[in-house]
């Protein structure tokens, strides 16, 4: 018996070391978002346009380095809580499709002010088998107390997935959670998508929220 | 002599309309359990923000564009090294010792070689800022937050933190400078820069904010809890170095999570009974450790 469980945990290993070098999609979720964070600041501090705060560039940016590894369904799924499955499937693609073009238009100013900030990554807290992680880290910045900054991941078949990111000991989807709730309550989740959609028509039509220097 | 006897009544009438309003006001507010002051609160906000965008913001955003960075990090160090002291103190009161010495270390560099705190050299040599006041201690040894408080000026606060605020401010150092004059001049200069650091934030706050009173109350009542522990879900996890793993809490913080798992099992209408009856008795375990470890002993 303790033989069968030995050659299954071995087997096991062997098959989870082996598919990890097949596939680098299947990275640790930590590692994964060091690699992000790591990337997306040497482009930034790179990037003189970027530190000027070009929209284009900015949002090429958030294009290509961020967004595929963030899921937005899950995202607006959890802020919407128990209205999301009252909402129709078209329902639902429209609220995480706008929900997405408000949290990437407010949060690429951010990305335009990365000067000489660190990064600290925290150790794991996690067991092999979890589905869901916290990956903790905190940005040294030159002045003041640190900026804490968590993500939450989940393992999806196309490897894991951020759903919840944590600002200055603030959850996006716990901060966004009771506004959803008082939109829908107030106009239904259709009210919602239009409150969204007209929010981010006056985002687009104005600049990128340019840092003070 | 009419309408003076007419005046009377009327506005009795009003007043009565208006606390009938409030009272409805504040009987669909209560929707949330963390804010049964809301009405209170939001007239409060509205006040506030009336006066940072007449005065507080512009002043701010003057000072930031005008005066030099290396001014405005001087002003920042200054009166960050002031709190320190206070900060460090309350690390202790917590029993955090390491933590409360480490600040109370960086005051003394900070206040000689750091040239009475112009200089933030302890930050440098790797002795990191804390933000500890009177409400966090108090909170740290279990005393409840209480309903969320919108503070006139002072902005958003909890009753617990405003119960703390009195020792708060008996404890600043800059409160017993003299003259009173130049202590004035030292608190705008304090406050302005406080709103400088904060510009860009607010900023953001106001184009991803739908209802900026939800956004700032919702953001402000997690980073008050996550300040209390530390960024850590209890006392317990914050003194433990080997905390358990985040999965328990991760899936605790989203409570009506719509994928489980009512909605799994109607994701999949074509799963059999027995395999709902299975998908629905798979979470009670993992929901309730505790009933598990009791018999084992």
């Amino acid at each position: 018996m303790k033989l069968i469980k030995q050659l299954i945990a071995i087997a096991t290993v062997a098959l989870a070391t082996g598919v990890q070098a097949a596939a680098p999609a299947n990275e640790a979720p930590d590692a994964l978002v060091k690699r992000i964070s790591a990337d997306v600041i040497d482009t930034a501090k790179a990037d003189k346009d970027i530190q000027s705060g070009n929209q284009q560039k900015v949002m090429a940016l958030v294009e290509t380095k961020i967004l595929p590894y963030v899921d937005f369904q899950r995202m607006t799924a959890l802020a919407a809580g128990r209205f999301w499955r009252d909402a129709t499937p078209e329902q639902q693609k429209q609220l995480s499709n706008e929900f997405r073009t408000l949290l990437i238009f407010t949060y690429s100013g951010a990305l335009s002010q990365i000067k000489n900030e660190t990064v600290e990554f925290k150790p794991l807290r996690a067991d092999p088998a979890d589905q869901e992680v916290e990956v903790r880290s905190q940005v040294n910045v030159a002045r003041g107390e640190p900026v804490t900054l968590n993500y939450r991941l989940a393992k999806t078949p196309a490897g894991w997935k951020i759903f919840d990111i944590n600002v200055l000991g603030a959850w996006l989807v716990e901060t966004y959670k009771g506004t959803f709730a008082s939109e829908i309550g107030k106009s239904g989740i259709d009210g919602l998508i239009k409150t969204l959609a007209e929010r981010n028509k006056k985002l687009a039509a104005k600049p990128l929220n340019k840092p003070l220097k | 002599m009419m309408q003076a006897a007419n005046k009377r009544p009327s506005s009795w009438r009003s007043i009565a309309l208006v606390a009938v309003a409030v009272s409805t006001l504040s009987a669909c507010a209560t929707n949330n359990p963390r804010d049964p002051l809301e009405p209170f609160n939001r007239t409060m906000f509205k006040f506030n923000d009336a006066v940072d965008q007449a005065a507080l913001k512009p002043a701010a955003t003057v000072y930031k564009r005008a005066t030099p960075s290396f001014v405005q990090t001087g002003v920042n160090n200054f009166f960050g090294n002031l709190a320190d002291v206070w900060t460090g103190l309350n690390n202790l009161m917590q029993g955090k010792g390491e933590a409360g010495m480490s600040d109370l270390t960086r005051v003394s560099l900070n206040s000689t070689f750091g040239l009475l705190g112009l200089l933030d050299i302890a930050s440098e040599a790797g002795l990191k800022k804390h933000n500890e006041d009177f409400g966090q201690t108090l909170g740290y040894w279990g005393v409840p937050s209480g309903p969320y408080v919108m503070l006139p000026i002072l902005g958003p606060s909890t009753v617990r933190d405003t119960a703390g605020l009195p020792v708060d401010i008996a404890a600043d150092p800059w409160g017993y400078t003299t003259p009173v004059s130049s202590r004035n001049v030292g608190t705008a200069l304090r406050v302005v820069d406080q709103r400088a650091t904060y510009l860009d934030a607010t900023n953001l706050m106001e184009e991803a904010a739908l209802d900026r009173y939800e956004f700032v109350r919702d953001s402000y009542l997690q980073r008050r809890k996550g300040q209390v522990f530390d960024g850590e879900s209890s006392r317990k996890n914050m003194n433990d170095k080997d905390a358990p793993a985040d999965a328990k809490s991760i899936k605790a913080a989203y409570a009506d999570d719509p994928a489980l798992p009512a909605a799994a099992a109607a994701a999949t209408p074509a799963a059999t009974p027995a395999d709902a009856a299975a998908a629905t008795t798979v979470t009670p375990p993992a929901a309730a450790p505790v009933s598990s470890e009791t018999p084992a002993k």
